[in-house]
């Protein structure tokens, strides 16, 4: 197997050494920290108030976790590090109502995750000479700049397509000879599926790879893509707090997700204990920033559970991987790639006058596709005796859903009291999508 | 005015019963009933021979319900009375959101309750008195 590296030195660096730089960073990075209001007050109560009170990586155990929640009370400053004048960029967390997560970025923290993207792209074997078809959303959501500048670093020929609209990917595919796309792993299934109705063949494709990501899916979905198109299929990772994709990433030997360790430290716990966990064993992914200068993050919790892998990787690359992501370690749903917690559904529902007290949200499969059901008991009191308001009524709850989730839900009115649930906690998630 | 007596229900089998089976227990009499589906619900509507009672038998329940007002109109049972009607109504600029008929044999007399939009109900009823038509006030129509 041909193996090609963007930044050889960093990637197959000595594991000593590794640890080396991780320690000078990290201490750049406490430095930046100590610039926001909220990491000054937080690492002030445990007694570091500079750099120096970081002596070895062991001590990052004595700094707390940072939390979602942590950096939704941070909205929009409290952790800003540097001046405003000097970020040029930021990106907000998707899918998620109320407050966001708010990542900035200087000129130089743009650099650093571009050029952790490159290494991802480089890892799987794409050269300047690919043509790629970036099928994920531009904007807020991080997936589609992300490996936007990241391919046109390497120089491969990007084409931006964003998402949606399969008959103009299928054509862009198939003029312009794209080798290489990036999507979500449902989305590929999606595509397929809809060959024939576009008047497509599989065979006026030059397709040769494809990067996935943005969801969680199963070994066998990845070999039926890779089957179904005749291509080889990489896993991503990533999430907005920790830049977006480019943490991690795997190599043409597809034995699970190498993470940048230069960039971030990596860390597994487990989720009711907080403990540290083996390497092997599964558990909560944890992340601290180590070159990010206007948004440092300390022991980020990500809610993503996986293991780390034992042993060293074919590639020579000396950083760790992870295994696919396996669930998450709150109730956050993941709907055709995008994030969702119940709680989101819940507090746009329940303000609309209409709506009674009950709801349910229902996941199922649609094709390849994930179909959210939001089913909701309209509201005795409100009840006009005119079913075009109630249609109307339907269509409110679509909009608002849509405009706030940034997905298309199927909605159903039921009867008041129908969806009340008499025992214990209420079941307010049914999710019957196939288990990865 | 008569009075309809509209319910929200689900689309599935059993709703229709659950609804009679408390008016029928409240020893209230169905006059006439229509059920309306657009999907996975509907409307069952029902005119009762006792509207505020059968209405809060139902509420009670916890059922989505409302009543509203429909003008009852009798005529002969004869060709052309429908067109009749709906000529007038057309001329006014009436519109019928909703509607019903039928027709009493032995009386030979058609009923038709229609939900209307007009800013004059007044006038329209008096037009429709004076060409011949009869309005059911609500006792009447339960005598029907």
């Amino acid at each position: 197997m041909k193996l090609s590296y963007w930044n050889k030195k960093i990637e197959t660096m000595d594991r000593s050494l590794l640890k080396k730089l991780q320690l000078k960073l990290l201490k750049e990075t406490i430095t930046h920290a100590l610039n926001t209001d909220f990491y000054k007050n937080r690492l002030k109560k445990i007694g570091i108030r500079s750099s120096e009170d970081i002596k070895s990586l062991e001590d990052l155990e004595r700094i707390p976790f940072t939390t979602k929640d942590d950096l939704r009370e941070c909205y929009p400053y409290a952790h800003l590090s540097v001046n405003l004048k000097e970020v040029v960029r930021l990106h907000t967390s998707s899918g998620t109502t109320g407050i966001p997560t708010v990542v900035y970025h200087t000129k130089n923290d743009l650099d650093g995750w571009t050029d952790l993207v490159t290494r991802c792209i480089v890892a799987t074997g794409c050269s300047s000479l690919d043509v790629f078809q970036n099928m994920m959303s531009y904007g807020l959501f991080t997936g589609g700049l992300g490996l936007h500048y990241g391919a046109e670093r390497l120089g491969m020929t990007v084409i931006p397509a964003a998402s949606g609209n399969t008959r103009r990917q299928l054509q862009l595919m198939k003029d312009f000879r794209t080798t290489v796309v990036h999507a979500t792993p449902s989305y590929m299934l999606h595509i397929y599926s809809k060959l024939e109705e576009f008047g497509f063949n599989i065979k006026d494709f030059n397709l040769k790879k494809a990067f996935l990501g943005a969801e969680p899916y199963s070994e066998n979905t990845r070999r039926k893509i890779e089957k179904l198109f005749s291509i080889d299929a990489y896993n991503s990772y990533g999430l907005s707090e920790m830049n977006g994709p480019g943490v991690g990433f795997e190599c043409v030997y597809k034995c699970g997700m190498h993470i940048w360790e230069d960039a971030y430290i990596l860390e597994v716990i487990d989720p009711k204990t907080k403990k540290l966990l083996r390497e092997d064993t599964e558990g909560e992914i944890v992340f601290t920033t180590l070159n990010r200068r206007a948004t440092p993050i300390l022991r980020y919790r990500t809610r993503d559970l996986a293991f780390i892998y034992k042993g060293n990787c074919k590639c020579k690359r000396s950083h760790r991987r992870i295994s696919r992501i396996t669930g998450r370690s709150d109730d956050m749903l993941i709907v055709n790639g995008v994030n969702v917690f119940p709680s989101q559904i819940e507090e746009i529902i329940m303000k609309i006058p209409e709506v009674g007290n009950n709801y349910l949200v229902r996941l199922e499969k649609e094709g390849a596709l994930d179909k959210l059901i939001v089913k909701v008991e309209i509201y005795s009191k409100m009840f006009k005796g005119d079913l075009k308001e109630l249609d109307k009524l339907k269509e409110k709850i679509i909009a608002e859903l849509r405009s706030s989730i940034i997905i298309h839900p199927i909605v159903e009115l039921h009867e008041p009291g129908s969806l009340s649930v008499s025992e214990g906690k209420a079941k307010r998630v049914e999710d019957l999508r196939p288990k990865i | 005015m008569a009075k309809q007596l509209k319910i929200f229900v689900e689309n599935k089998p059993g709703r229709l019963g659950a609804v009679t089976e408390i008016l029928s227990k409240k020893g209230i009499n169905i006059i006439a009933f229509t059920i309306q589906d657009i999907g996975d619900f509907g409307l069952i509507k029902l005119m009762v021979d006792k509207p505020q009672e059968a209405y809060l038998a139902l509420a009670d329940k916890g059922y989505a319900c409302a009543l509203k007002d429909v003008i009852a109109i009798s005529v002969k049972d004869k060709p052309g009375n429908l067109y009749k009607l709906s000529s007038i109504l057309m001329k006014y600029k009436v519109n019928i959101k909703d509607a019903f008929g039928f027709v009493l044999p032995e009386e030979k007399q058609g009923v038709c309750c229609l939900d209307i939009e007009t800013k004059d109900l007044k006038s329209i009823k008096k037009i429709l008195i004076n060409s011949g038509f009869k309005i059911l006030e609500r006792d009447d129509l339960y005598q029907i």
